[in-house]
């Protein structure tokens, strides 16, 4: 019997396991709406291109109400904390001539159509770019700086936090055709591909097991309209790329840096999944 | 060698790379000590004491409880089952609206939580619940 | 003093006289809990808010000891009385020495 074998009777065993598990917990459907004035649309119909969902559901929808409703107001919501530090960061002087993100964009909330477009195709640089990109494009490109804030820094998760906050209610909408559909294939194709040890994919917990438990975690559709996410387990703002590396090093598998061309294609894809759910970041998590 | 469903359970976890936290026991102080500490000495009884805590919290590092004791001078807060029992003592001044606080607290694992306030007279009143703090997914 | 601790409070700025109303306080700490341990196994040392007061015209709402048993970033949710206009002070208390403080008027109308 080879190795690979082994591991894959292995994964095999656990996500039959865990399936009998599914159902322990109930999901509480409450409409969420943030400060009691921004709707958030956390269930909608599926794309086409992830049919296998039906219903697209927000990982709000697959946690308990405690940490839901620590979602539901900004003043509970400990990932704020972040956003209120990019605030300041946002008006500061950063560039070599002065400059700061307000001198261009005024105020936060001019930027309030950002974050539900990206991942998007930057003709200049003939690529897809994250907002975490586009963040350090116009600090190296506009404002001199040499060292931009790096791609998974504490200041860029607050930056992209801040970003997603002025976003709240608004719908993810990135476009997968023209010359962003070869970066969205590659995604997709990362998507189905089994990593690691355990021989797992993306979908075979979030697309085919989401809903059922692993191990003690209620398993959700892998949605990242939420991130920045606080998570409870940290403490701390986690962003949608180091989740994506957590889940990854979780198959036993080598993982691909953050903000590497790999893993930009496929927060492309995921995040299209997401096409029609409400930006939710900074949101709670376990 | 039998697999029961648990210990096939544990291999996969341990082949998902999770780390298990255990937490060190080496703190002498038990709950018993510090509830002993806070009253003088005087077994607490039951009374107008709500400990509201979730019966399952998805992670021990943030859970929210909150304590509510009409006509409480104090009210303390102890986690049975964490390295050191004391979490907090709120004591509540002239300008408390209610004798009641809420916080988010710090549990190691599965175990009981206790309240217990010192009431204005001087006695003492207990309450106590279980929270079964989940290990989470894979990632642990 | 810790780095980038900043206090936040939500208390309303008006209040009818004798009015119990809600506080909310969440202060940015990581409670270093003194159990965990570095890359080298080294133990973090402790590193904590050990007391939060609340007071009003200088008399206390509440007084809160704290442990480290309390989570990153603490939060507490209160009530308090209002007797008359005044100022409701806010005093958090780092193991290092260090306090960080912040204060809210209230007009009772």
């Amino acid at each position: 019997m080879t190795k690979t074998l082994r591991y894959a009777g292995l994964a095999v065993s656990v996500l039959a396991l865990t399936a009998m598990a599914a159902g322990a917990q109930e999901v509480v459907d409450d409409q969420l709406v943030v400060n009691g004035e921004i709707p958030i649309v956390t269930e909608a119909p599926a794309p086409d291109y992830a049919s296998a969902l039906g219903t697209i559901r927000s990982g709000w929808t697959f946690r308990s109400e405690d940490t839901q409703m620590m979602q539901a107001d900004d003043f509970d919501n400990p990932g704020m904390l972040g956003v209120e530090a990019a605030r300041a960061a946002f008006n500061s002087e950063m560039g070599t001539g002065g400059e700061s993100c307000a001198s261009c964009h005024d105020d936060p909330e001019s930027l309030s159509t950002v974050r539900g477009t990206y991942p998007k195709w930057d003709e200049e640089h003939g690529t897809v770019q994250t907002v975490e990109m586009q963040v350090q494009e116009c600090q190296t490109e506009r404002m001199g700086m040499e060292e931009p804030y790096g791609y998974n820094s504490t200041d860029m998760i607050n930056m992209v936090a801040l970003l997603s906050s002025v976003a709240r209610g608004t719908p993810v909408n990135v476009a997968i055709d023209g010359p962003a559909e070869a970066t969205w294939k590659q995604g997709e194709e990362m998507y189905y591909t089994r990593y690691g040890q355990l021989e797992l994919s993306c979908a075979n917990c979030h697309e085919d097991n989401y809903d059922n438990m692993i191990r003690a975690d209620h398993l959700s559709q892998g949605q990242i309209n939420a991130f920045p996410a606080y998570r409870l387990k940290d403490a701390a703002l986690v962003s949608v790329q180091n989740r994506f590396r957590g889940c990854i090093r979780d198959t036993m598998g080598e993982t691909f840096a953050v903000g590497s061309p790999e893993f930009v294609a496929l927060e492309l894809y995921v995040a299209s999944r997401g096409n029609g759910l409400s930006v939710e970041g900074p949101s709670v998590r376990n | 060698m039998i697999m029961t469903r648990r210990k096939t359970l544990a291999t996969g976890i341990g082949a998902m790379g999770a780390a298990l936290f255990v937490p060190q026991l080496a703190m002498a102080a038990t709950t018993e000590e510090a509830i002993s500490a806070f009253t003088g000495g005087a077994t607490p009884g039951e009374g107008d004491l709500t400990l509201t805590a979730p019966e399952i919290a998805e992670n021990g590092n943030t859970v929210p409880i909150e304590v509510s004791a009409p006509g409480a001078e104090s009210i303390i807060i102890l986690a049975a089952g964490n390295p050191n029992p004391d979490v907090a003592t709120f004591n509540f001044g002239p300008l408390a609206g209610e004798q009641s606080a809420s916080t988010r607290i710090r549990l190691a694992k599965t175990q009981d939580v206790v309240a217990v306030a010192k009431m204005s007279d001087g006695s003492f009143i207990q309450a106590k619940q279980e929270v079964k703090v989940t290990i989470g997914g894979c990632g642990g | 003093m810790a780095e980038n601790v900043t206090p936040r409070v939500r208390v309303p700025s008006e209040a009818t006289a004798g009015e119990v109303v809600t506080i909310k306080t969440l202060i940015s700490h990581t409670m270093e809990s003194g159990q965990r341990k570095d890359d080298q196994g080294n133990v973090i040392p402790r590193s904590i808010i050990n007391r939060f007061v609340a007071a009003f015209n200088g008399e206390t709402i509440i007084d809160v000891t704290l442990e480290p048993a309390i989570s990153t970033n603490p939060y507490f949710e209160f009530d308090a009385k209002i007797p008359e206009s005044g100022t409701m002070t806010f005093t958090w208390y780092d193991d290092d020495g260090s306090t960080y403080e912040d204060a809210h008027d209230i007009t009772v109308g």
